[in-house]
Parts: C-alpha cells; sequence; structure tokens
C-alpha cells in the first residue's frame, strides 16, 4: 500500500477528491437515489399514473420476481456477459496481447488499430456495420461462408451479439494484459525456458500468478460494463421475440415504449443488486489471491 | 530454427491473420457504402460516386453536428480527466475512511444513472438548475455518470507508480500541486490518455442524455443528428447513414491516431513495479 | 508541427480548448427581440431528414405568413420552430418530460394515440370554445371520423392535420403471370388466399406480405392484425375493456396460420430488424405479390420520385384494392371491407404563456390555406375534405385512400396501455408466423397477457 508520499495530510486529499465528490454527489447519487424511490411507485410518463403517481411499496419487484420476463431477461444477460466478456473479450484480449507481446513492428500497430477502431467507434454506426455483415441476402458472412440465405441475427441471435460484443469490447482487455505482460520480468521467463517449460506452463506458472490481480480487475470491470450494455439492441431490436431481450433492453422497452417508469427504475434496482452480488464475487476472489500470495 | 518452432511461428501467424480478419471485417461497409450510388444494407462493390459526400455536406446539420460533438466530447473528456486525476491520486496515497467501499458503491450506482429509468430524475434535475438546453448541462451530467469508472482505472494506475520521486520532491519543498503536475502526471500520462480517449468514445456515441436535454438544432451533437436520416416510416436513408457514419466515426479515429503516436495506448507504460 | 511545440504550450492549449468547450457551453440564447411575442413549435421534422417537408412547410410557409398576418394586425410575434428527427418513441418521452416537467413548446404535433393518455396525465386540455367547432369554421370540412383522432372521453384535445388508411397493394404483372386479373378486388379472405396460392406457383415469388411479429414493431399491429381483427367484425376495445380472447382474435391469427404455415410468406423476413424494409425493396423487386400498407408506401416506398425502393413502373404496375372481411358483411358494423387509419394532431401547450395567440396560430396552421401549402409539394390526405379535393385529384391512390377507405376505416383506442396491448399481439401474430403456437393458443397467452397490463396499468 503506497504511503502518503507528497505529504498530502487528509485535509489536502480531501480537497482534491472533492470537487469529483461534488459533481458524482448531484449528478450521479441524487438522481440514483431518486430513481429508487421512483422504483417504489407506480409512476408513468403519461395516462392517469403520471398525473397522480401512487407510493407502493415493493410491488415493482414482486411483479418482476414473478414475471417471467425477468428472469429470462436475467438468465439472457448473464449468459451474454459471461459468452461475451468473461470467456470471449478476457480471453480474446489476453491472446492478442501474449501473440503480441515482444513485436513491436506494423503488424501489431495495425493489429491494436483494429482492435481499439471496434472499441471507440459510435454504437450506431457500429450497428449498421454489423447489419451489413450479418445480411440475410448478401450479407458479407454469407458470401464468405457460402451460406447464402442464413439470417444469422434471427437463427442465431444470442451467439450473433456475443460474437458481436467480443469484437466491440475486447481492446479494454487487450490493452489492459499487455500493460500486465510488460510487468512481467522477461528474466523470470526466460529462466522458465531455459529449464524446459512449455509456453502454456510459463503462462500458468510464471505469468498468471504475477497478473492475477489484474485479470480479476479487468473481469470486474468488463462484466459490470457487459451487463449494462445496451448495444445490441441496436442490432436485434431484443428479437426475434424476446431471444436477445438482455436486461438493459428489457428497462429501455419497459421505460421508453411502455412508459412504465416506475416498473423500469425498479428493474434498473434490481439490476444494481446483481451487479451488486458480480462485484462482491470478484473482490472476494481478489482478496483470497492476495491473501495467498 | 527448430521444427517446433517454426510450427510456433505458423501457428502465431495464423492466428493473428484470423483475428485480423475477424476485426477488419465489419468495417469493410464503412468502407464502401459511402461511396455507392445505390448503397444497400450488405458491403458491395460500389459504383463509385462522391455524390452521397456533396449531399451530405450541403446538409447545414451534419457538418454543425460534429461541431457541437466536439464541444460536448471535449469539455466532459477535461472535466473528467481533470477531477478524476485529482481524486485518483488523493484516494491513491491517503487512506481516506471508507475509500474501497465507497469507489465501489459509486461504481454501482453509475450503472443506474446510465440507463434508461433514470431520464426522469436526470432531466428533472437539470430542468431544475435551468440547464435545459445548455451544453454545460449535458456535460455535467454525462460527467457524473463517467467518473466513478474513471477513478476507479486511474486509482489502479497511481497505485503502481513508485512513491519515491515523490518524497524526493517532497524534501526539496515541492507543493502536493507541483508534485501532482511534475511528477504524477507524466508518469500516468498513458492512464490519462486512456481516460481521455474511453470518455471521448462514451460521450461521442450518446444519444439519449444530449436528445433529451437539448432543444435547439444548433446545439445537437452528430449522434442525435445520425438518427434523422430516417423516413416517416422509420426507414433508414443509407446513402446519408453511411456517408455520414463515415464522417462521425473520423474524428474519434483521428483522435486515436494522435494519442496513440504520442502517449503510446497502454496502461502502466513501461512502468515496471 | 505539433512536435514543435514545448510541452508548455502544449499544456497551455490543452487547457485554453478544454475552457472555451466549457465557455462556449454555458448559457442558454438570450431571448429573441425584445418585445415581441414568442411562440414555439415542435413536431417530430427536420430540414433534409425525417419529415423534411413538414420541417420546411413550417418553417418556410407557417412562421413567416403568421407573423406577417400578426404584424399586420399590430401585434409583434417571433415564432420559432424546435425541429426534432428520430423514432416517434423517443420523441413522445422527450415531450412528455417537457410537458410533466410544466415546460415545453406553445404548439406541438402529437400522434393521434397519444391524445388520451397525455389528457389523461394532465398534459392537454379541451380545447377553448374559440377553437371548438361553433368557434372555428374548419371542423366542418373535418370527417367526423378523423375528428376522433383528436378526441378522447367526448372532448376535443387539438386539430387533427393528417390521416392515412391501410389497403392491399398488388403487383398487377405478377398478378397477369399468375393468370389473375389486373383489377382485382377481394371480397373475402378465401378470395385473398386464393390469390395467394396462384401467386405461389410463380418462381421466386412471396406470394404475400402480412407484418407479423415484434421487429416489425407498430406496422405489425396497424397493418396487420387490426384491420383483420376489424374484418373478423371485433374491435380491440368495446369501451369499457379489451376484448382478449374472441372468436375475432382466433379467426384473424387464423389467417396468419393460413398464410405462414401455408408457405404464402416469408417467416425469417417477419423476424429480421430490417425486415419492413427488405419487404418493401422486394416489393419494388417484383418479388412480393400483396403487400398490406398504408399510403405512406405508396408516397415515400415505392414512389419513383424520391422513394425509398423506388418503382419506375409504379403507375402502371401497382394495383390497390380495399382490405376484405373474413366473409362479406362480416366486419364491424356489418361492412364487407375493413381498414385502419392514424394520424397526426396539433395541440395547445396547457402551460403555455401565450395560450390566446397559440390558438390562433394552431387554426392559422390548420385553415385550408396553410394545409393547402402543406400538401402542395407532396401530396398526401389531410383532415380538411375542401383541400383533399384539390390537391389529391392528380392521384388516383390517395384519392381512393380519401373516398374509398376514410369512410368505413376504424382508429385504434387512444389508451395509455395501448402500446403495451399492441406488443402482445405483436407476439401473437410472430408466434403463429412462426409455427410455435395455434391460433387459439396464441389468443390465450394474449388475454392472459393483458391481465397484467391491465392490472399494472392502474
Amino acid at each position: 500500500m503506497p504511503a502518503d508520499a507528497a505529504g498530502l495530510g487528509r485535509a489536502r486529499a480531501a480537497a482534491f477528491v472533492a470537487p469529483a465528490l461534488l459533481l458524482i454527489a448531484g449528478f450521479l447519487v441524487f438522481p440514483a437515489l431518486w430513481t429508487i424511490y421512483l422504483g417504489m411507485t407506480d409512476y408513468r410518463l403519461t395516462g392517469l399514473a403520471a398525473a397522480e403517481p401512487a407510493f407502493t411499496g415493493l410491488d415493482n419487484v414482486r411483479r418482476a420476481l414473478d414475471e417471467d420476463q425477468f428472469t429470462h431477461s436475467l438468465g439472457l444477460t448473464l449468459q451474454f456477459v459471461v459468452g461475451s466478456a468473461v470467456l470471449g473479450q478476457a480471453l480474446l484480449g489476453f491472446a492478442i496481447a501474449w501473440l503480441l507481446r515482444e513485436r513491436h513492428g506494423a503488424l501489431r500497430r495495425l493489429v491494436e488499430a483494429l482492435v481499439l477502431l471496434a472499441w471507440i467507434l459510435p454504437g450506431s454506426v457500429v450497428a449498421f456495420l454489423w447489419i451489413a455483415l450479418l445480411d440475410r441476402e448478401d450479407g458479407t458472412l454469407n458470401a464468405l461462408l457460402g451460406t447464402p440465405g442464413t439470417a444469422w441475427l434471427v437463427e442465431h441471435p444470442m451467439a450473433a451479439i456475443i460474437v458481436f460484443n467480443i469484437w466491440r469490447g475486447t481492446a479494454f482487455s487487450m490493452m489492459l494484459y499487455a500493460a500486465a505482460l510488460s510487468s512481467v520480468p522477461p528474466s523470470q521467463l526466460e529462466t522458465a525456458r531455459l529449464a524446459g517449460a512449455s509456453s502454456w506452463q510459463q503462462l500458468r506458472d510464471v505469468v498468471l500468478p504475477r497478473i492475477r490481480g489484474h485479470v480479476l480487475t479487468n473481469l470486474l470491470l468488463i462484466s459490470l460494463w457487459t451487463f449494462n450494455d445496451f448495444t445490441p439492441f441496436l442490432l436485434t431490436n431484443g428479437g426475434p421475440g424476446d431471444e436477445t431481450e438482455i436486461m438493459p433492453v428489457f428497462v429501455y422497452k419497459t421505460a421508453l415504449f411502455n412508459g412504465e417508469l416506475g416498473y423500469g427504475a425498479a428493474l434498473s434496482v434490481l439490476m444494481l443488486l446483481v451487479n451488486l452480488v458480480i462485484a462482491l464475487v470478484y473482490v472476494r476472489l481478489l482478496r483470497a489471491r492476495e491473501a495467498a500470495s | 530454427m527448430s521444427p517446433r518452432e517454426l510450427l510456433g511461428r505458423v501457428g502465431r501467424y495464423t492466428l493473428l491473420s484470423l483475428v485480423l480478419a475477424f476485426f477488419a471485417l465489419p468495417l469493410l461497409w464503412l468502407a464502401t457504402a459511402p461511396f455507392d450510388r445505390t448503397p444497400e444494407i450488405a458491403a458491395s462493390w460500389p459504383e463509385f460516386t462522391l455524390d452521397n459526400v456533396r449531399e451530405l455536406l450541403d446538409n447545414e446539420n451534419a457538418l454543425r453536428s460534429l461541431r457541437n460533438s466536439v464541444l460536448l466530447a471535449g469539455g466532459t473528456c477535461a472535466l473528467v480527466v481533470t477531477l478524476s486525476a485529482l481524486a485518483a491520486y488523493a484516494l491513491s496515497r491517503v487512506r481516506l475512511p471508507g475509500r474501497d467501499g465507497l469507489l465501489y458503491a459509486l461504481l454501482l450506482l453509475s450503472s443506474i444513472v446510465t440507463g434508461t429509468a433514470a431520464m426522469v430524475p436526470l432531466f428533472n434535475l437539470a430542468y431544475e438548475l435551468d440547464l435545459i438546453d445548455s451544453r454545460l448541462g449535458v456535460i455535467l451530467v454525462l460527467t457524473g455518470g463517467l467518473l466513478p469508472s474513471a477513478i476507479f482505472i486511474l486509482k489502479d494506475f497511481t497505485d503502481a507508480t513508485p512513491v519515491s520521486y515523490e518524497e524526493s520532491a517532497r524534501v526539496f519543498g515541492a507543493s502536493p500541486l507541483q508534485i501532482v503536475r511534475h511528477l504524477v502526471v507524466p508518469l500516468i500520462r498513458p492512464g490519462l490518455a486512456t481516460i481521455g480517449v474511453w470518455s471521448v468514445a462514451q460521450v461521442w456515441g450518446n444519444f439519449l442524455i444530449p436528445f433529451l436535454l437539448l432543444r435547439s438544432p444548433e446545439k445537437s451533437p452528430a449522434a442525435v443528428v445520425m438518427y434523422t436520416f430516417y423516413t416517416e416510416g422509420g426507414q433508414p436513408d443509407l446513402a446519408l447513414i453511411s456517408t455520414f457514419s463515415l464522417l462521425y466515426s473520423l474524428p474519434v479515429v483521428l483522435m486515436f491516431l494522435f494519442v496513440s503516436s504520442r502517449y503510446g495506448f497502454r496502461f502502466h507504460g513501461g512502468i515496471k513495479r | 508541427m505539433v512536435r514543435t511545440l514545448t510541452r508548455r504550450a502544449r499544456a497551455t492549449i490543452g487547457v485554453a480548448v478544454a475552457a472555451a468547450a466549457l465557455a462556449a457551453c454555458g448559457g442558454s440564447d438570450a431571448d429573441g427581440d425584445g418585445g415581441a411575442v414568442r411562440l414555439t413549435i415542435s413536431a417530430n421534422a427536420v430540414l433534409d431528414g425525417k419529415n423534411t417537408e413538414e420541417a420546411a412547410w413550417i418553417e418556410d410557409w407557417v412562421i413567416p405568413a403568421f407573423e406577417e398576418e400578426q404584424r399586420a394586425a399590430g401585434v409583434e410575434v417571433d415564432v420559432e420552430f424546435e425541429p426534432s428527427g428520430v423514432d416517434d418513441e423517443q420523441f413522445k418521452t422527450r415531450l412528455a418530460l417537457d410537458l410533466q416537467a410544466g415546460s415545453g413548446p406553445d404548439i406541438m404535433t402529437l400522434d393521434g394515440i397519444w391524445v388520451g393518455e397525455f389528457a389523461q396525465a394532465g398534459y392537454l386540455e379541451p380545447l377553448p370554445a374559440s377553437a371548438q367547432p361553433g368557434g372555428w369554421d374548419g371542423w366542418e370540412q373535418i370527417p367526423e371520423a378523423v375528428q376522433q383522432l383528436a378526441a378522447y372521453d367526448e372532448q376535443l384535445y387539438g386539430i387533427p392535420w393528417g390521416t392515412d388508411g391501410r389497403v392491399l397493394f398488388y403487383n398487377q404483372e405478377l398478378f397477369a403471370q399468375a393468370g389473375l386479373p389486373a383489377e382485382w378486388q377481394p371480397t373475402s379472405w378465401a378470395e385473398l388466399l386464393d390469390a395467394a396460392e396462384a401467386l405461389g406457383e410463380l418462381d421466386g415469388v412471396t406470394p404475400i406480405q402480412l407484418n407479423a411479429g415484434t421487429a416489425m414493431g407498430e406496422a405489425t399491429t396497424m397493418q396487420g392484425l387490426l384491420p383483420l381483427l376489424a374484418g373478423a367484425g371485433e374491435p380491440i376495445h368495446d369501451g369499457t375493456g379489451w376484448t382478449g380472447a374472441s372468436q375475432g382474435l382466433v379467426a384473424a391469427l387464423g389467417l396468419y396460420q393460413d398464410v405462414y404455415g401455408g408457405g404464402l410468406g416469408d417467416p425469417v423476413l417477419q423476424q429480421e430488424t430490417q425486415g419492413r424494409d427488405r419487404s418493401f425493396q422486394k416489393f419494388a423487386d417484383d418479388e412480393i405479390g400483396i403487400l398490406v400498407e398504408g399510403d405512406y408506401f405508396w408516397r415515400s416506398v415505392i414512389n419513383p420520385e424520391g422513394g425509398t425502393a423506388p418503382m419506375e413502373d409504379r403507375d402502371d404496375t401497382v394495383g390497390w384494392a380495399l382490405i376484405p372481411a373474413e366473409t362479406p358483411g362480416a366486419g364491424v358494423e356489418g361492412r364487407d371491407f375493413a381498414s385502419m387509419s392514424g394520424g397526426s394532431v396539433r395541440a395547445v401547450n396547457p402551460a403555455s404563456d401565450q395560450a390566446e395567440l397559440a390558438y390562433e396560430l394552431l387554426t392559422f396552421m390548420n385553415s385550408a390555406e396553410a394545409i393547402t401549402a402543406a400538401a402542395q409539394d407532396s401530396a398526401r390526405i389531410t383532415a380538411r375534405e375542401d383541400v383533399n379535393a384539390t390537391v389529391l385529384a392528380d392521384d388516383p391512390m390517395l384519392s381512393f385512400i380519401a373516398d374509398e377507405v376514410l369512410p368505413l376505416t376504424t382508429f385504434r383506442p387512444p389508451l395509455a396501455e395501448y402500446p403495451q396491448v399492441s406488443v402482445l399481439l405483436q407476439e401473437a401474430t410472430g408466434a403463429v408466423a412462426a409455427g410455435d403456437r395455434t391460433p387459439a393458443e396464441a389468443a390465450d397467452e394474449y388475454a392472459a397477457g393483458l391481465g397484467e397490463v391491465a392490472g399494472g396499468a392502474g
């Protein structure tokens, strides 16, 4: 744990933190608490419930837990997070970082640039790119695979948005792991190699123990981001039917299309609780690792 | 070269080619459709034309909206980077009570505010503060949502920087602010660059907040204007959308190229623990 | 270039840019010319974007003409247009946010279907006497059926200005190849299916496009299930409640089963996000025989001039027919044919500081002269019969809607729960089209879903 090397002292430290905290208090905590309150009413944007919203306590939560739609949506979201973030982005990001770790030429720059491009392009643009790629009749993918007439977004909607999100978000993991790998002293790898360790053994015995903390930070952030990611809506509208209606899409449809803001707010609070569970699991893992090492 | 090494090398290049293809393939449409006389939803060899570009340049909303996006993204980015750097540094160096719990709580709360359900509180807050149709309102709301993640990531960076320089600077009588500016900022510059690019990208793509809070067409950012290229029945005007997509993407791509050539684009750049 | 700058200079520039960005963002515009009364008009229309004709009309015709008229009467008015160009749902959300905060434009354009829920929420108020029938003479030109668009609970809340109607569009070339008549008017669903069967013999042709499923959204309800339901003699809402798993609903879903189960339609197309656009393109490419759509399809999709899927030979190739009832006389109120209509309404914000002047502007915008100007360049069906008689004269299709469809059309119930009910109906059609449910099962699921909506809607 780094000490107070700059001699900041608590008072000055508080002054450094204050502007950020004030802004967060005003524009994050306050509206978030308000949203939690709305979650306990039957408020709607229009209609009678807009004029006279009633306090309904935990009714919305009960309704969500009773409704198949909620559990269905939560299940899809977990699939989406595990498939695209935990397995997809984290593994692919690590693989790219590992493959590129000792390279510095044009190839590395090209790969990094393309991966990062996928990350920073605006969501609405990216959605069009993927709709064009997966198009049923003359999509690029069907032309390449020789599978004309395959409507990927209809026949394999979950797989499609999972692959899409891997494409979209791998950059963050790649960058984080590239940094983490550069902190592994080359001499240790060299020693292991001389001792006859295979690449896999080097990875397991030398690299992984050193980057565990980074792995967990990365997993925590990408899991939370993916859990709350709305972009797949632009690809599938949550469909066909409700086959890709992940939580953010469910909330969007409830709040914007149905105008049920009270219920939508309650759903966001439930999402927050699930996020909390995810975060707790990771933090526990992180603590356990730190204690072990 | 031993057969095993050769095999390893072939395997590595094969994998890298696959990665390249995977990331390049979806981008094809962006390269062809804007220049196609009759763009369709599928990427195809264009019947080359610059008409789409010309038509777009005649559309006064299009170029103005890019300028607006730059203002919103620039303002948000400046606020996020400055405030999160100060906060992350202080949180990293001084043990404030309840620090970790607070950070996690804020990180979680940010997911509520960036979702759709918070639009009524955010709107009414902006309305009460007289921030409707004000870019400042959009910037403050967006900054509030982005700060927790930014602090979280930057704190990781500052945790990883060695404290020995700061100690010696302090011995020579440098003030904390001077230490931050002249020692810490250069050390975590790649992190700041990453946060900067990340926040710009978040604002650049955000539709809902600017749409709900801004009113004058003169202030609409590109993310909102992108949605106007649809007909009454909700059909996309592909010629305009593809061309605008390209135009809309260019600034972030240029920013990325600039930042990556200047600062390198990575975490904990060059710091060995 | 940048490399030659010193570190300090770069830092200074960085700070300056940030400060400029922040400064440029602060503060809203100062209020217009001093002394003038200010009014704002809002619509989901924007120049060079969505509904560009409406935006052009407001900016280039309404505003100058109204300001001129008022100036002649000695009043300085400064009218501003607040354009928008997004999904209707998003526009509605923002408008409702404005209205619930007690702000918003003085005059707004609404989809007629929103009138009821906005009125319930107190976002709209009944028209004052000056704009009511008797106070404003324009109402005499607006047919009773179309007046419903602006009505809720026996009260008028605004003035309708445009409407539409749904028909069967068919490709006469394909009809000829299939041995079907060029002038075609089915009088029952059985005749419709017979024609589809004949078209099914042609290679590479999808006989009929009847929107199904949630991907098509409201287009499934308006252009698919609701006209069929009306043709089966069943209203969706009987004035006291939603009608649920009625005989008519099972019959209407049965037609979906006949079409999609019988290979007369393309079930995958219904589920694609871009399915509706693709169906338009396929119709234009002579690959779909019959398509159920509103006049929008004629005006803005297959229009050889500026349509999104232009058909050079539209006027010679495309025919249209009324949507038949299940059997002659089986429709609502014993009708032989059915259709659905929607349309838009303009209303005054109750929170307007200048309500009286705003109502003057509202009636001005709905005068024969103004509506004629709006429909001049791009013919469309207006709420006013006198205007329709002149602007639609050159367009046989639009005249057909105005003369034949509007008298027998039906409107959706303007209630806050409607969007959710509509989604339930879309799900029912989707399940039947995909072959996952029988019509009776899908109707029961719809009825079960209604229970939750009605329960949650209060």
